[in-house]
């Protein structure tokens, strides 16, 4: 084992400064008939032997950079600077602890510091945390703060809002007093209004909405914090962050929590995690949010120092009355958000939103030429929008596959009324030729 | 100067004009097409992000990283949390775009190597732990323990019977057991330690009823103990109905030696970042795979891996399954390195890890025992709690002893816990230490009980050696400031009050 330090005499001569003659010694209070389990493990490998498996496995992959791919719906292949991946690399940050030593930790605060200031301007709301482990955990969080905060009963959630979110809430709140109805879409696949207004009455502790939503549209939430807040509700947006470069951010729209995945701020898609659970939220609802906190303060010398902060509302102090139980977050994923919104910076963050914008643009409007395929070209999109093919989606797919195209998400499999309807997602990282050949492609089917 | 003095924030090295990242010029599509966005939809306020060249940006972060300690700089005797050597071939492996650039919602026929290893890990889980499967999508050891919960109440609603609203814990569990259970509204009961250190089985007895859902326990203990009447316990709360829930925060000393499904637990979880060494990434991405005996697999979230005639594929869920816990399929990067350790570790490694940690532990606590009391009699397991009471008379508290550790070049241990020792230190070296870090560890700890007797302020007061010494975190509560715009506020406020 290459990562034991201890030798043979060194066991054997601290077995006798223990003062046992033999290791069982050290365990008998474990029962003998519980000792020395069987268990079918593989031989140990060297690592030339594990480097050659993992090789071995992975060209069992078709990756989305083998092949040409449109996948998004929730993970996006995004273009990450490489001081962002070296910054991520340093074992500094990569294998320290959480930071409950503070001055052993100055490092690791000081980023979750600045990634709390980054998302506080990017949302245009007050307050971050550390991080969430991913965008339904933290939405199912959100939903909880608004059941608690309003002590009401139920909770609206739009069904364009991404189906494993919609799922994660469920379970959250299944078996609990707590309730979820779900608000329709339209022909275009915004949000219903109508159906909003009939359904939020005084039970309503709040509503989640998603912009872009599942289907690529942006949503046109006018009015919609006011009316929320007029019933006493909540509003619980979640965005995509990279969007908010040109998009009105959840400040803007009024929300009162943006709760959401940060995975496109410099994250791989790495079949889908880690990832980021981003939490921002308003001053009033401070002391209700999940998850750690990163404050400024002075040390004993008056110096600026960062800690843990509000730690009363975390489950090491307050055990079965804490505000959540989480306790391992995802800080490395918001060091890697951190390093690659300081990267992009004030300009970079609008230009990554247009040129996405631009893409995805330009490749609905070649699409709205062909003839087997329907785009609603009306509609405002971020990176991704829906396809509706006048043929069978899935042998459609099948033939792309074949030469190396992934041509999206295929929708039936989340809304079964869609049928042979399909997500097509492309970001930067796509190039004109890339694009047209896969119109090209799309033509001859 | 090892360290930059240099403690501004990006924000405030920020200067208009400076650019990092380039990005493409071109636009595909037709010029002014921007344009028709409504208004109504664009954002109107302007982003304040720090502008900063690419190489201002390495220089802030990688000064950051200096400014902190790491299992790959210092010695990291953290109790409960098992700080042990992160391999670096996992990483090499987790970072091999064959697995970064897989979507999650690719075909199966596509992912046949990443199914391969979820699969192989899975199994390999099964067997060390002696369960009959696992789910692989809880985020964390908390996110675990949630997800046991559901399992726990799913259970219970399909098979009918009393109403069980209780769950048990320990008074030396870890505070995610109690905040997970009443998470979903059970009624938390504490269960007392006895005299040495272990569940009171008289006081287990009193508790049990028909109305209790589950026990929740770690094993062993966190104050170092293997539970010697585990049979006994775990028969108990069956008897009476109820479930049992394996805490893997503390798996560490048992790989090869013992199995938590084999003591009788329904469900438990396990922590890659501890166990499975991976690394800790400053507070996360962790892994809390949840395992569970043949009678709780219905309700397990979906989907999970099976093996077919065809390869590897998602099944779908099934029918009573409590739902998807997570976006996707969990920490899947964490995987991939948890299951490289696997196979280096092997059939023969196993035991090995689990032999080291339990031999630093006790070499540890016989070496400090003539000067610290110890917690609790006889061998410990992977770690040992010291209690500092004695120390009290001179003012030195146990977190005063952790902060003086960091001068000596040592992260401190955990401090202040478990709750049921007064003035707790409590050591886990992990198996990954050589022995002289260990003596180098002990003569510090030695050097410092002098110091308690001839200097006690040097203790109270330390660091002494830190860019930073004991942050104020009362008045970081009192005035929460949480983001640079807070700074900014607070700034004009203290203008407007000077005006």
């Amino acid at each position: 084992m290459p990562y034991l330090s201890l030798t043979e005499e060194e066991k054997k001569s601290m077995l006798g400064e223990i003062g046992v003659r033999s290791f069982d010694e050290l365990i008998k209070d474990i029962p003998v008939s519980l000792r020395d389990p069987k268990i079918l493990l593989s031989p140990s490998l060297s690592e030339p032997e594990v480097q050659d498996l993992i090789s071995k496995l992975g060209r069992k992959n078709t990756t989305t950079r083998d092949a040409l791919s449109f996948l998004g719906a929730g993970s996006y292949e995004h273009f990450i600077p490489a001081a962002a991946i070296e910054i991520v690399g340093r074992q500094e940050f990569m294998t320290a602890y959480t930071p409950y030593q503070p001055e052993a930790s100055q490092g690791t605060l000081q980023a979750i510091y600045e990634y709390q200031s980054l998302m506080t301007e990017l949302t245009g709301l007050d307050v971050s945390n550390a991080s969430h482990y991913d965008g339904a955990t933290s939405l199912a969080e959100a939903a909880l703060v608004a059941l608690k905060h309003t002590d009401r009963l139920k909770l609206l959630v739009a069904r364009s809002l991404h189906p494993h979110y919609r799922e994660t809430i469920r379970t959250y709140l299944a078996g609990t007093p707590y309730k979820v109805e779900e608000l329709g879409f339209d022909v275009k696949g915004n949000f219903n209004r109508e159906e909003l207004t009939a359904k939020l009455d005084a039970s309503v502790a709040g509503v989640i909405f998603q912009t872009p939503n599942f289907f690529g549209n942006v949503e046109d939430l006018e009015g919609i914090s006011e009316q929320l807040h007029a019933n006493g509700s909540l509003m619980i947006l979640t965005a995509n962050p990279l969007s908010l470069g040109l998009f009105k951010s959840p400040g803007e729209w009024g929300a009162d929590i943006a709760a959401g995945e940060g995975q496109p701020l410099g994250l791989s898609m790495e079949f889908g995690g880690p990832y980021l659970g981003y939490f921002v939220t308003t001053q009033a609802l401070m002391r209700r949010i999940p998850g750690r906190l990163a404050g400024l303060t002075e040390d004993a010398d008056g110096k600026r120092a960062f800690c843990l902060t509000l730690q009363a509302r975390e489950q090491h102090i307050r055990r079965e009355r804490a505000s959540s139980n989480i306790c391992s977050n995802q800080a490395l994923c918001a060091l890697a958000a951190c390093a690659y919104m300081t990267l992009l910076g004030k300009k970079g963050i609008r230009e990554i939103a247009e040129i996405n914008w631009d893409r995805a643009n330009y490749l609905r409007q070649k699409i709205s030429k062909l003839k087997n395929f329907e785009v609603d070209s009306g509609s405002i999109i971020f990176n991704e929008f829906r396809v509706k093919s006048k043929k069978p989606f899935a042998r459609i797919e099948e033939k792309l596959m074949a030469q190396g195209i992934f041509p999206g998400v295929a929708l039936e499999l989340f809304y079964p009324e869609l049928k042979d309807q399909f997500l097509v997602c492309a970001t930067e990282t796509k190039s004109k030729e890339a694009l047209d050949r896969f119109v090209e492609a799309l033509a001859k089917c | 100067m090892l360290i930059s003095l240099d403690d501004r924030l990006s924000f405030e090295k920020s200067k208009p004009g400076r650019r990092a990242v380039s990005l493409p010029k071109g636009r595909f599509s037709d010029g002014d097409s921007l344009r028709s966005i409504p208004k109504g939809l664009l954002r109107q306020t302007s982003i304040g992000f720090p502008e900063l060249s690419e190489p201002d940006i390495v220089r802030h972060f990688i000064n950051l990283s200096r400014k902190n300690f790491s299992v790959d700089t210092h010695f990291y005797p953290l109790g409960s949390c098992t700080m042990k050597y992160n391999p670096k071939v996992n990483e090499w492996a987790a970072r091999q775009e064959k697995f970064t650039a897989l979507h999650p919602l690719q075909s199966d026929a596509t992912v046949q190597g990443m199914l391969q290893i979820l699969w192989e890990l899975e199994e390999g889980l099964k067997e060390i732990s002696g369960m009959d499967r696992f789910t692989l999508q809880p985020a964390a050891g908390a996110h675990g323990e949630l997800t046991g919960m559901m399992l726990v109440r799913a259970y219970h609603a399909a098979h009918g019977g009393p109403t069980r609203t209780k769950v048990l814990v320990p008074d030396s569990s870890h505070g995610t057991n109690p905040a997970s259970a009443a998470l979903f509204g059970y009624h938390v009961v504490e269960i007392k330690s006895n005299s040495h250190g272990c569940v009171d089985l008289e006081d287990l007895k009193q508790h049990l009823d028909e109305h209790v859902a589950c026990l929740m326990l770690t094993n062993p203990n966190t104050l170092g103990l293997f539970e010697k009447n585990i049979l006994e316990i775990t028969k108990l709360v069956h008897q009476h109905g109820g479930l049992l829930y394996y805490d893997g925060a503390n798996l560490n000393p048992l790989l090869g030696i013992a199995r938590p499904g084999d003591m009788g637990f329904d469900i438990i979880h396990i922590n890659l970042h501890k166990t499975f060494s991976t690394p800790h990434g400053g507070g996360g991405p962790g892994a809390g795979p949840v395992g569970v005996k043949k009678h709780l697999i219905p309700f397990l979230p979906g989907p999970l891996v099976e093996q077919t005639k065809k390869g590897y594929a998602w099944a779908s869920h099934s029918s009573q399954s409590i739902g998807r816990v997570k976006l996707f399929h969990g920490n899947v990067g964490v995987m991939i390195r948890a299951y490289a350790y696997l196979k280096t570790l092997g059939k023969e490694g196993l035991r090995k890890v689990s032999e080291a940690a339990i031999l630093n532990a006790n070499y540890m606590k016989e070496m400090l025992k003539d000067t610290f009391r110890v917690a609790t009699q006889g061998p410990c397991m992977h770690e040992f709690v010291l209690s500092l009471k004695s120390f009290a008379a001179q003012g030195v508290h146990a977190g005063d002893v952790g902060k003086r550790l960091l001068d000596f070049g040592f992260h401190a241990p955990t401090v202040h816990f478990p709750l049921v020792v007064p003035e707790a230190l409590m050591i886990e070296p992990t198996e990954t230490e050589a022995r002289e870090t260990l003596d180098l560890f002990i003569e510090a700890m030695k050097e410092i009980a002098r110091e308690i007797v001839t200097d006690p302020e040097k203790v109270k007061t330390a660091p002494h050696t830190l860019p930073v010494r004991r942050p104020n975190d009362v008045l970081a509560a009192r005035k929460p400031i949480l983001s640079y715009r807070d700074q900014v506020r607070e700034k004009v406020l203290l203008a407007e009050a000077a005006a």
